[in-house]
């Protein structure tokens, strides 16, 4: 949640998909990804119905094509794995281009590929059309435990905070000509860690303060509430239900 | 101030000893009248913010008492006592936690009980009375220092406070934020204490100061008398910036 | 290590999910125990904390850097309950904010990067703590074992996952063996970090250090003539606990390591992958061309062996690690049990 990273994430637009209400939205990505990920592999046309479904949603929430590309690089470390699972896993070995590749490795390799994608793809639409404090609305309102809430609640809003007074740190180990090469300057690293630990702590031991101070007993009060119309829940769910159409279509076909 | 209302805050005796047995506060004695500002001046570690934290019960157990409006504060009226004084402390980022504006200043009235549109008026008040209506659904870390310290002051107010506490407010402000606060804080109509090293601000805004060092009120009087004290000033570490008199300063109303 | 969708399937998902939603609400209690009313505020700082701190890259060697992942860390810095309830929540809005590991398996991820990691740091500290002299080095050097261990071991609770509900088939041996090879060079770097930074805080503010709380030394009562009185309550009681534990994790870790390393001679198995796989042959090309005594083959068979062995005690740790969660859950109801009958006494 770096400075700049944190303010990209959310794209401020008027759709019918920002205007949903959070819970719903969040409800209807996790269906989908859990749909997606049920699918048979062999059903490689599902998929291409699944990205499609996707696009659609993509140019509902006026979402740039080019934004959500971007997003999905944080996926390419496992890229690099499913690239290397042709190679390492067992059973029949297929010749591509002079490579012996194992057919096993190459159907997981598509299988983690094709469904991480999709996944990776439906959570960025997701926050880029859920404002943040929206999304812990929503959260709180799928039951998620109060406590869990408020703790997530804390950590975005000190996330920042946090970060600056790390950046701070750096900037200051650098003014003075130090830059961190190798593994003798960990001890630097480490010190400063220790030292944003404790700053972090006591903020948070302030932060308990000022709430006491305003009449705090240890849950929050209710100030926001949202809520859904019969018509949004049904709006939402259909990314779900048509996935789960072209689910069930895929195991019945293979 | 007629004799039937009680002072909006009276300290009398306060003694305090930390746990690992540094003591802080050696009896002391304030009374802070109703609509009065005062400003409270003291060195580092003369036990100022002790005292605050004395005001709202957060600590407590040592000697003397703390009475708000008549109230005294101990554990059976915490919820009223933390109603009535309202702290802002001298980070807002430590005081405002919450993900926007809004339910920041909403916070305090909600835990009190306040619900639905009762609620968003006291909200729209308390940030109207900052001048900060604009920002209400802006999250607290986009908005610039002295933006962030109103609508501290705009949380406080929100609960209707009888005394308002001040941590340094104007520490790391810049001069038209500086005069910004100062002009929000002189059209309120509530009592206010304020904490504070920075002599020109308690000149300009307080009519009398109290001085604390060493855990005691060490001197009570009008603030412009207690600057040009060049004695008091130095025997308790309290210096003047360079250039200013307060004996030349004309004060606005 | 944020597993992405489709890489565990949907049943093992879902189950992960629960045994992880279950695991969130026994830390929501015992997160209650330990921080009280302030938990929300101090846990979610905390995790603000892990969060930024998992930005901070320490460089390795020229041109690459790894990261902290903060479960040793958090679990020993602010106690176990409160350990794991931060790094679900950094890993949940990493999941629903950056997409860094998928929704469905945000059970999965949950379960062995903030339990996994967090309760075998916890349980493997508290055990050191009490069997090394009480000092702050001891501290420092249990931090560095407890999170060097702690990586590895959510890497093979990772591989038991993926044994359950993997969705290729690359066989489990090889996983394993890749997956705690690679984590036991990560959990290096954890480990010199964390004790490093355990170690800075307990030099600044050691009472913030939950693991290091035992530490604080005995409030010293004396007479007029500055003659210490000797405490009425005599230290003697945890003498042979600490002794048994000590005895016991020798015994096991020895056992563990010495198993491993015969049973790893067999020619199938997690050796065999070692040697297919060459790892780290090219610090091997620089070893054997310094020191004419390396043999090759021999080498790398030794290394096998000494992966395997390492395996067997980071297995041993992770079992010591569970063991003693379990044991020390279980004397705290006893004890709770016979306080209750008297009379409310404040636990």
């Amino acid at each position: 949640m770096g400075a700049g990273h944190a303010h990209k994430l959310y794209r401020h637009a008027r759709s019918p998909v920002h205007a949903l209400p959070p819970h719903c939205k969040i409800a209807a990505v996790f269906c989908f990804v859990l749909v997606v990920v049920a699918t048979p592999r062999e059903a490689l046309w599902a998929f291409g119905l699944y990205a499609l479904l996707l696009a659609v949603v993509t140019a509902a929430a006026r979402v740039p094509a080019a934004f959500l590309l971007r997003r999905l690089l944080i996926e390419v470390p496992f890229v690099a794995f499913a690239v290397l699972l042709p190679f390492v896993a067992q059973g029949e070995r297929v010749t591509v281009w002079g490579l012996s590749l194992s057919e096993s490795g190459l159907w997981g390799a598509w299988n983690i590929l094709a469904k991480g994608t999709l996944g990776v793809a439906a959570s960025v639409l997701l926050a880029s059309t859920t404002e943040l404090r929206a999304l812990l609305l929503g959260l709180q309102r799928l039951r998620m435990p109060p406590l869990l809430v408020q703790i997530a609640s804390f950590m975005i809003r000190y996330g920042d905070v946090v970060t600056d007074e790390m950046r701070r740190m750096r900037i200051a180990r650098e003014s003075r000509g130090f830059t961190a090469r190798g593994v003798r300057h960990w001890k630097v690293l480490a010190t400063s860690a220790g030292a944003l630990f404790i700053r972090s702590y006591e903020r948070g031991e302030r932060v308990h303060l000022a709430m006491v101070s305003r009449g705090y007993t240890g849950t929050m009060p209710v100030i926001d509430e949202v809520t859904a119309t019969r018509a949004q829940w049904t709006y939402a769910a259909a990314l779900p239900l048509a996935a789960l159409a072209v689910c069930l279509t895929g195991w019945m076909l293979t | 101030m007629t004799p039937a209302t009680p002072p909006s805050l009276e300290v009398s005796g306060l003694a305090f000893a930390y746990p690992d047995g540094h003591q802080a506060l050696f009896g002391v004695e304030l009374s802070v009248g109703r609509g009065e500002r005062v400003a409270l001046l003291g060195p580092n570690g003369a036990g100022k913010t002790t005292l605050v934290l004395h005001l709202n019960g957060i600590l407590g157990g040592g000697a003397g008492s703390v009475r708000v409006a008549g109230l005294p504060v101990d554990k059976r009226h915490l919820a009223e006592i933390r109603r009535r004084v309202g702290i802002v402390f001298q980070d807002p980022d430590d005081q405002l936690f919450m993900p926007t504006v809004r339910e920041d200043v909403a916070f305090g009235p909600a835990a009190a009980g306040l619900r639905g549109a009762e609620l968003a008026a006291c909200v729209d008040r308390a940030l109207a009375r900052v001048g900060m209506s604009g920002y209400a659904d802006r999250p607290p870390h986009h908005l610039s220092f002295g933006q962030r310290r109103r609508v501290a002051v705009a949380t406080v107010l929100a609960m209707e406070p009888e005394i308002l506490v001040l941590d340094e407010p104007s520490s790391n402000l810049d001069p038209a934020s500086r005069r910004e606060l100062a002009d929000i804080l002189r059209s309120l109509d509530v009592t206010v204490l304020m904490v504070t090293h920075d002599l020109p601000y308690a000149l300009e805004l307080c009519e009398r100061s109290v001085v604390l060092s060493d855990g005691v009120i060490a001197a009570d009087g009008p603030t412009r008398e207690l600057l040009c004290d060049e004695e008091l000033m130095a025997a308790h570490r309290l210096e003047l910036p360079f250039g200013f008199d307060p004996r030349s300063v004309a004060l606005r109303g | 290590m944020h597993v992405p969708d489709g890489f565990i399937n949907a049943p093992v998902s879902l189950a992960a999910g629960a045994v992880a939603a279950t695991a969130v609400a026994v830390s929501l209690r015992g997160a209650r125990r330990e921080l009280d009313e302030r938990t929300a505020p101090l846990a979610g700082l905390v995790a603000a904390f892990v969060f930024a701190v998992q930005m901070l890259n320490f460089p390795v060697a020229a041109g690459t850097s790894g990261h902290l992942l903060g479960g040793a860390l958090a679990a020993i810095l602010v106690g176990p309950y409160t350990g794991v309830l931060c790094i679900s929540v950094v890993l949940l809005m990493q999941g629903v904010l950056f997409a860094d590991g998928g929704l469905t398996a945000l059970g999965v991820n949950v379960c062995d990067m903030a339990v996994v990691t967090t309760v075998v740091a916890y349980a493997l500290f508290r055990l050191l703590a009490t069997v090394l002299p009480r000092r702050r080095s001891s501290v420092t050097a249990a931090a560095f074992v407890a999170a060097l261990v702690s990586v590895p071991a959510a890497a093979g609770a990772f591989t038991l996952l993926y044994a359950l509900g993997g969705t290729t088939d690359v066989p489990i041996g090889k996983v394993f063996t890749a997956m705690v090879g690679v984590h036991v060079l990560i959990g290096l770097g954890e480990a010199a970090i964390t004790a490093l930074t355990v170690g800075a805080v307990v030099a600044v503010r050691p009472d913030l250090v939950y693991g290091a709380r035992g530490l604080a030394k005995p409030l010293e009562l004396r007479r007029a003539d500055g003659t210490v009185i000797e405490p009425v309550i005599s230290p003697v009681a945890p003498r042979p606990v600490r002794r048994l534990a000590l005895v016991g994790l020798l015994a096991a870790l020895a056992l563990a390591g010495f198993v491993s390393y015969y049973a790893s001679t067999s020619p199938d198995g997690l050796e065999k992958v070692a040697h297919d796989k060459g790892i780290d042959s090219k610090a091997e090309e620089h070893a054997a061309k310094d020191s004419p005594l390396a043999d090759y083959q021999v080498k790398d068979v030794g290394d096998a062996r000494i992966s395997g062995g390492l395996a067997g005690v980071i297995g041993v740790g992770a079992t010591l690690a569970v063991g003693t969660g379990v044991f020390l859950t279980v004397r705290r109801r006893r004890s709770r049990a016979a306080a209750a009958p008297a009379g409310s006494e404040a636990v």
